[in-house]
């Protein structure tokens, strides 16, 4: 096995996941089997490829992007309508600033 | 008469010669939902009230005699991972559980302003991740051919809706073939057009680069009057291809005699050989019709699952940092202080399969792996997608099974994540290319002859038109049933 639960609880804290150890114990076995298969793209060289950057088919002109126009968009009530703690017309989150 | 067993262009006769009006069709559909769906599951929400206003509306464009839109009437349901204004969208996830959309998606705005009728939202696997629609984060969709088993996923909400005549089109999405393969289950027709042939705006993200809103229905000219209403340029989505969208339908019966028809070796080796002996009778079937038959080859097909579980990990990974606790959504009653909510959120509100996803997509895009894994998979999708470009020089469409198995019974797959991925290796070569593909009932299983075999179609980018003709041309000489 070449993943570890570390490496499982460092990637869940990028991630933003907290994981319960039952988890991480489930999960550790899962993706080293099958990060272990994604290996089989290593059968390949890919020295001279360029990665695919783009699906979109190669068309002449796509003009892909729309005028920067003002144009009518959500009013507040509609944007804090599916919030789960609205509060002064804003998004409430944590304090993340320390009072002096 | 059997209302909710009509097609399209039935629908439109039975209307115009006042033999039902649209809403006794809606209430026949509710009703039929009302009872099957007791045991079948489909629906996560219905829309009743959306769909009898509509409904009244085509009523009153009858009786004043004004011309009729294209899919007047026609009862349809929605994947709950497409935004419908007004009604629950929860892509099957405890974490959107309360969410309501604010807006329609486009391809909905499309079908309602031709006079679709939007009966509800079905259920699917969690954020559309998954191949069974176990993975709800609600219950779980039986597949009404035999209810032991999975309908196929991750739109199984849809496909077994039109499959049981609870809606006479569906609307999916298909990233690895999320539309094909529960169509093959279902025994219906399912489709994705090119990337970029129908705008994504409004369907909730799961890996951008793969994304597609496609159509279900029972028949393929269903199928092809639902693509072309919903595709086509949107200034919504910048990706969506400013390319004309042909009368898919008009052109349907054109003949196929010439058409040359291409057969992979590499989607014939460890499939079910019953499964295998349908396409075969499939492929004889395209000769009689006066198609073509190469052999070819796609020698990269290997390398699909792992370069597609790379890549759509990855762009899930980024996508769902979005649910956060803070804009929409779920978020955890007890935590200390914003990270820790954000945690603590995440990991009640995400399932199990969105939790390895978004483990897997972290891993291969951080720091040490990215080169190894991503940018490895990158490459290897140019190769896969060149073997295409490069098989489309010598044929006109490819025909290959939709599975490589039948439906699986309930539970089967859950607890091995590799063998439920293994079993997408048909459909996600397509997504990784962008070519369009099409799933249709290709007869049953030998050995249990209520199981449906899906045979699937692919044809060069945008040319869904000669696509649709292959598929419509094999339904006709009885191919459904070969």
């Amino acid at each position: 096995m070449a993943l570890t639960e570390k490496d499982v609880k460092h990637v869940a804290d990028l991630a933003h996941l907290e994981l319960t150890e039952n988890e991480v114990s489930k999960f550790l076995p899962q993706l080293d089997s099958i990060l272990e298969y994604m290996q089989k793209l290593n059968e390949l060289d890919t020295t001279n490829v360029e990665p695919m950057a783009q699906v979109t088919y190669p068309a002449a002109e796509n003009p892909a992007l729309r005028a920067d126009a003002p144009h009518p968009t959500f009013t507040q009530e509609e944007a804090l309508s599916n919030a789960p703690e609205p509060g002064a017309d804003c998004f409430k989150v944590p304090q993340v600033i320390e009072k002096e | 008469m059997e209302l909710t067993s009509l097609n399209i262009s039935e629908t439109r006769n039975l209307l115009t010669s006042k033999q039902a009006s649209a809403e006794e069709l809606v209430r026949a559909h509710l009703a039929k939902i009302e009872g099957r769906d007791k045991e079948v599951r489909a629906y996560l929400s219905l829309s009743p009230g959306r769909a009898l206003e509509q409904a009244k509306r085509i009523d009153r464009k009858i009786a004043a005699g004004e011309p009729l839109p294209p899919l007047a009437g026609v009862p349809t349901a929605v994947k709950d991972v497409i935004l419908t204004k007004g009604n629950p969208t929860t892509c099957a996830s405890k974490i959107l559980e309360n969410y309501k959309a604010p807006y329609d998606a486009t391809a909905v705005e499309r079908l309602e302003a031709a006079g679709a009728c939007l009966l509800g939202k079905t259920n699917c696997d969690e954020f559309a991740m998954g191949s069974s629609t176990e993975n709800s984060g609600f219950f779980t969709t039986r597949n009404p051919v035999d209810l032991e088993r999975v309908p196929g996923g991750s739109s199984g909400g849809s496909g077994a809706a039109v499959a049981a005549n609870m809606a006479t089109v569906a609307l999916g999405s298909d990233t690895g073939g999320s539309i094909r393969q529960p169509a093959a289950f279902c025994g219906v027709v399912g489709m994705m057009g090119t990337y970029g042939r129908v705008s994504r705006y409004g369907l909730v993200a799961f890996a951008s680069s793969l994304d597609h809103i496609g159509p279900f229905g029972r028949s393929v000219r269903d199928v092809a009057l639902v693509l072309q209403t919903i595709a086509g340029r949107d200034p919504m989505d910048s990706t969506s291809a400013d390319v004309p969208v042909p009368n898919y339908e008009a052109e349907l019966d054109r003949d196929v005699r010439g058409l040359k028809v291409g057969v992979p070796k590499e989607y014939f080796k460890g499939l079910n050989p019953e499964i295998g002996d349908n396409i075969q009778k499939a492929i004889d079937l395209f000769s009689k019709l006066g198609c073509k038959i190469e052999s070819i080859t796609l020698p990269h097909t290997d390398y699909a699952i792992s370069c597609y579980y790379i890549i759509c990990t990855a762009e899930a990974s980024s996508n769902l940092e979005r649910y956060d606790g803070v804009r929409y959504g779920f978020r955890s009653p007890e935590y200390d202080g914003l990270r820790d909510m954000y945690r603590k959120t995440r990991d009640h509100g995400f399932g199990a399969e969105v939790k390895r996803r978004i483990m897997l997509g972290t891993y291969v895009l951080s720091s040490g792996y990215y080169d190894a894994y991503y940018l490895k998979a990158q490459k290897v999708r140019t190769l896969i997608a060149r073997d295409f470009v490069e098989a489309f020089d010598d044929v006109d469409v490819i025909v290959v099974p939709t599975s490589p198995i039948p439906p699986f019974k309930l539970g089967e797959k859950l607890d091995d994540p590799l063998q439920m991925y293994l079993a997408d290796i048909y459909t996600v070569n397509a997504s990784l290319a962008g070519i369009p593909g099409i799933s249709v009932p290709c007869g049953k299983m030998r050995s249990e002859p209520h199981l449906p075999v899906g045979m699937q179609l692919f044809a060069r980018h945008f040319d869904e038109t000669r696509l649709l003709q292959a598929a419509h041309a094999f339904e006709k000489a009885g191919g459904f049933a070969v």
